[in-house]
């Protein structure tokens, strides 16, 4: 646990990517195999299964602080981590511990076997033997809640290093479902791929904005300019649902969302075309709600997405379809290294053998000729219940993570409404202590009524102006959320508008964020809540 | 005691209406006691300033030399219509004070900043007994324990060494008043030369004419040797971080001394290479000990978390209340409490006024 706790410490200190690579090819080479290998499961993701439940943590570690439950919840306000907070309320630990990262995650899994009782202990011992470094660390792992400041990109290029064997490969290796306990550090960095996971998912390919924000629109002209000849290129509509593989292998199916989650059970309307795919199929695709031969709008996905149980009625609601838009693996062979045009004969093919095409869809490529006709198409987006345009080189192979070159997204612009900041939270992380997270208001009459939340879009300087404002102009206080006096305006974006009975303005904004400040505008000019609604169209 | 409170807050400042006088009044008075010369406790325009000698350049330096100053030594006495004051060490940076007002028996007094430990550059804190105490409380979370300064320290030097074992300069930064002081005279200095910001080096001038011994510093002008100033050790304030006239050290690490260090956040927002936990304000426990040895009923809590520390304060049996200053204002950060200094390429100040926007 010291190496491991080092090791974030070292990470933290510096902001420099090969540093961060020197740091961590150095702990590699010297921890065990074990301790490496749930490092790795702990930077990408795997984390063991929470023993102790928060709560537990919260009042054991109150009590060992000798502090009021006021007093920790306003620490935890100002220093915007559980497991930092923890640390650095504790009392100077009393004696030292010399166990690994292994042995600490092999004791938590035993909590699963251990009364309360012995659960306190086992904690209140293990705090007591530790550094404030180390508690933090050892809080975040047993919280279930550790993340680092470190792309995968930076850990698999030190393992690349360490190793000899490419990035695009160990990136694939370290995907899917393994676990620490039983899946070692030597299978994964074997000369062949020593897995017979076949659930195992390639790593998405994922594009850049080629708009990097409103503010800097496309011309057709420009795109010409970086795109070269529109012949070269595939347009398809950019599906606002949840980006999923779909793998057929050993007549098992298995989908995975982009966030690494498998979620099979999730999507049972899909089972039924997966099941028939000839054996050793991998697809990329939209899982979207998918009613009368049009896409329903996010939140229907939303809805049915946060559900634990898929009652008859959500299914009814909210049907799923496959929109698919590349094949990844046909016949058991991986096939990303083909041009992009291959891939999709393959997977029309696929497509056109399927006795459910209304779940298993393509998705339809655009046709265009020239990049005025794409950029008068992508205007009506909204119509086509897309976000805009996905742009793909018909020659590109199917490449490892967001790249820059071969695939592009052209989004259209949000919709926005000029709105009066109302309350204002602290943030975490990065932000702890400061106000960053916001409620923003429109008029209804002459009453401000809150009607989206939104945390990013504004600058570091303007954050820390907002924070200096928001600590010297607050009305009212309500535990951590402040009411401020109604005076900065800030133009908010969003993707899209519904309906909702759960929110006092009667609308859900979808990926609503800042896009400026508008310190040209007085409140009195900040749009009305029935601008908003005539969005609703 | 019956009518009217000894020390009052008014829309000046803190003031004592039977002495006529403010302490660290934040709008121009006719007389004001400055409990040491940061720009937030010591601002421009009063017609009469009483202070510590050891503030005494440095006011004039910040508030100009022409300012009327009368300073004095800690436990050196003073009256003003009637009211006694004198001035007791606050630990918190060279010439800084607590402020005790004493009028028909009854004891008050005003903490300014301060700290508790011994930073072996000022002279270390002195609890004096009142009835009423007047205290900053710019760290009053039970997060915040200070590790001893001498371990920082250590760490510091270690830094410095690692970074001349792997050729990269060394920027320490902190703030030009108090912390670069500190900072100065705990380096290791036969590591190599301390190179020193403008802003810095004209806050070392100015304490060197108050007879302030320091280690020798070389400041840094466009005629500078980048090499040989990347050899060394530089010290810089916070409005420097992320400038051009830092940028041309690089390659270097950069290391932040704050107590704000403390919690990863702020340091991950700042974008230190290092944080340094190095503060010259007490922590929740030096507080706590400090209010305790006054003796005192009643608190008043300043700048900091004050709404939290006086909650905590009222719970363990105090009178406390919140009081509203100007101070750094509520939970603010030393940069906020400081007036930016703004520096050129060349490190020189840049007035207000000059193009330059002010956060």
């Amino acid at each position: 646990m010291r190496a491991f706790a080092k090791l974030f410490a070292d990470l933290d200190e510096t902001n420099k990517t090969n540093e961060k690579v020197r740091v961590l090819k150095e702990y590699f080479t010297s921890v065990t195999d074990h301790d490496k290998i749930h490092t790795l499961a702990l930077f990408t993701g795997r984390k063991p299964k929470r023993q102790i439940n928060a709560t537990f943590v919260r009042t054991w570690a109150m009590e060992m602080a000798g502090i009021p439950p006021w007093l920790f919840e306003e620490s935890y306000q100002v220093v915007g981590d559980l497991g930092e907070t923890i640390a650095l309320l504790l009392p100077r630990n009393t004696s030292e511990q010399h166990k690994s990262l292994t042995e600490w995650i092999g004791e938590m899994n035993a909590l699963a076997n251990m009364d309360e009782a012995g659960r306190k202990q086992w904690l209140t011992d293990a705090w007591a033997s530790m550094s404030q470094q180390e508690r933090f660390v050892f809080n975040k792992v047993l919280t279930g809640s550790f993340r680092v400041g470190v792309s995968q990109n930076l850990i698999i290029k030190a393992l690349a290093d360490i190793s000899g064997l490419d990035a695009a490969t160990l990136t694939h290796r370290i995907m899917g479902n393994w676990d620490p306990n039983t899946f070692s550090f030597s299978q994964l960095m074997q000369e062949q791929d020593a897995s017979d996971d076949i659930s195992r998912p390639y790593p998405f390919y994922l594009a850049y904005a080629i708009q990097e924000t409103s503010d800097q629109q496309k011309t057709a002209e420009e795109m010409e300019e970086s795109l070269g000849d529109p012949a070269n290129w595939q347009a398809e509509w950019k599906w606002d649902g949840i980006r999923a593989q779909a793998i057929y292998r050993d007549g098992k199916i298995f989908i995975w969302t982009r966030g690494e989650e498998l979620s099979t059970d999730k999507f049972p309307e899909l089972h039924g075309f997966l099941k028939e795919l000839p054996d050793g199929t991998v697809l990329d695709g939209e899982a979207i709600c998918f009613s009368d031969g049009t896409p329903l709008p996010f939140n229907v996905l939303q809805t049915r997405i946060g559900r634990k149980n898929l009652s008859k009625k959500i299914l009814e609601e909210s049907p799923m379809a496959f929109i698919a838009y590349d094949c990844l693996e046909y016949a058991g062979e991986d096939i990303r290294h083909l041009p992009l045009s291959e891939r999709r004969e393959k997977l029309e093919e696929l497509q056109s053998k399927t006795s459910f095409p209304e779940i298993f869809r393509l998705s339809p490529v655009v046709d265009f000729s020239s990049w005025e006709d794409l950029y008068d198409l992508r205007l009506l987006s909204r119509e086509n219940h897309a976000e805009g345009f996905m742009l793909k080189r018909l020659e590109s192979t199917y490449q490892t993570g967001r790249k820059r070159g071969d695939w592009w997204k052209w989004k259209v612009d949000p919709l926005s409404v000029d709105a009066v900041l109302m309350y204002a939270q602290k943030g975490h992380g990065r932000r702890a202590d400061l106000y960053t997270d916001y409620t923003f208001a429109v008029w209804d009459g002459d009453k401000l009524v809150a009607f989206a939340k939104a945390y990013s879009g504004l600058t570091d300087k303007e954050i820390n102006q907002v924070d200096y404002f928001v600590k010297r102009n607050t009305l009212e206080k309500f535990g951590p959320v402040r009411t401020v006096k109604p005076q900065l305006v800030f133009e908010i974006g969003f993707e899209g508008i519904n309906k909702s009975n759960r929110h006092k303005s009667g609308v859900a904004l979808r990926f609503p964020r800042i896009l400026r400040w508008r310190t040209d505008k007085k409140i009195e000019e900040a749009d009305t809540i029935e601008t908003l609604k005539n969005f609703l169209g | 005691m019956p009518g009217k409170p000894l020390l009052e807050f008014n829309d000046n400042g803190i003031y004592c209406a039977a002495g006529k006088f403010y302490i660290d009044p934040w709008k121009p008075v006719d007389d004001a006691v400055i409990t040491h010369a940061h720009s937030d406790h010591a601002r421009w325009g009063s017609k009469n300033y009483l202070a510590h000698h050891l503030s005494r350049e440095v006011l004039k330096y910040r508030l100009g030399a022409e300012i009327n100053l009368q300073t004095v030594e800690y436990g050196e006495t003073v009256f003003k219509n009637g009211v006694q004051i004198s001035f007791h060490p606050a630990g918190h940076i060279i010439g800084s004070a607590q402020i005790r007002v004493e009028y028909k028996g009854e004891v008050w007094v005003v903490s300014g900043d301060y700290k508790l430990e011994d930073d072996g550059v000022c002279t270390p804190f002195e609890p004096v007994k009142c009835h009423s105490f007047i205290s900053e409380c710019t760290f009053g979370m039970p997060v915040y324990n200070w590790k001893p300064p001498l371990e920082v320290h250590a760490e510091i030097n270690r830094w410095w060494q690692k970074n001349i074992e792997e050729d990269r300069a060394s920027v320490i930064v902190g703030y030009s008043l108090g912390k670069a002081q500190r900072i100065l005279q705990h380096l290791d200095m036969s590591l190599g030369k301390v190179y020193t910001h403008g802003v810095i080096e004209n806050t070392h001038e100015a304490l060197r004419r108050n007879g302030i011994q320091l280690n020798p510093t070389t400041r840094i002008t466009p005629q500078s040797n980048k090499d040989e100033v990347r050899k060394g050790i530089i010290l810089a304030p916070p409005s420097s971080v992320g400038s051009p006239w830092m940028r041309r050290f690089y390659p270097y690490d950069f290391g932040y001394c704050s107590g704000w260090m403390a919690l990863r956040g702020a340091k991950r927002r700042r974008a230190a290479d290092r944080g340094f936990v190095l503060s010259d304000h007490a922590d929740w426990d030096g507080l706590l000990q400090a209010i305790d040895a006054t003796g005192c009923e009643t608190v008043y809590l300043t700048h900091g978390y004050t709404a939290a520390f006086s909650r905590y304060l009222a719970e363990i049996g105090y009178d406390a209340h919140e009081a509203h200053t100007l101070y750094g204002g509520d939970e603010a950060v030393e940069e906020d409490s400081s007036t930016v200094e703004l520096v050129n390429e060349e490190g020189e100040v840049i007035q207000p006024g000059e193009g330059a926007a002010e956060i």
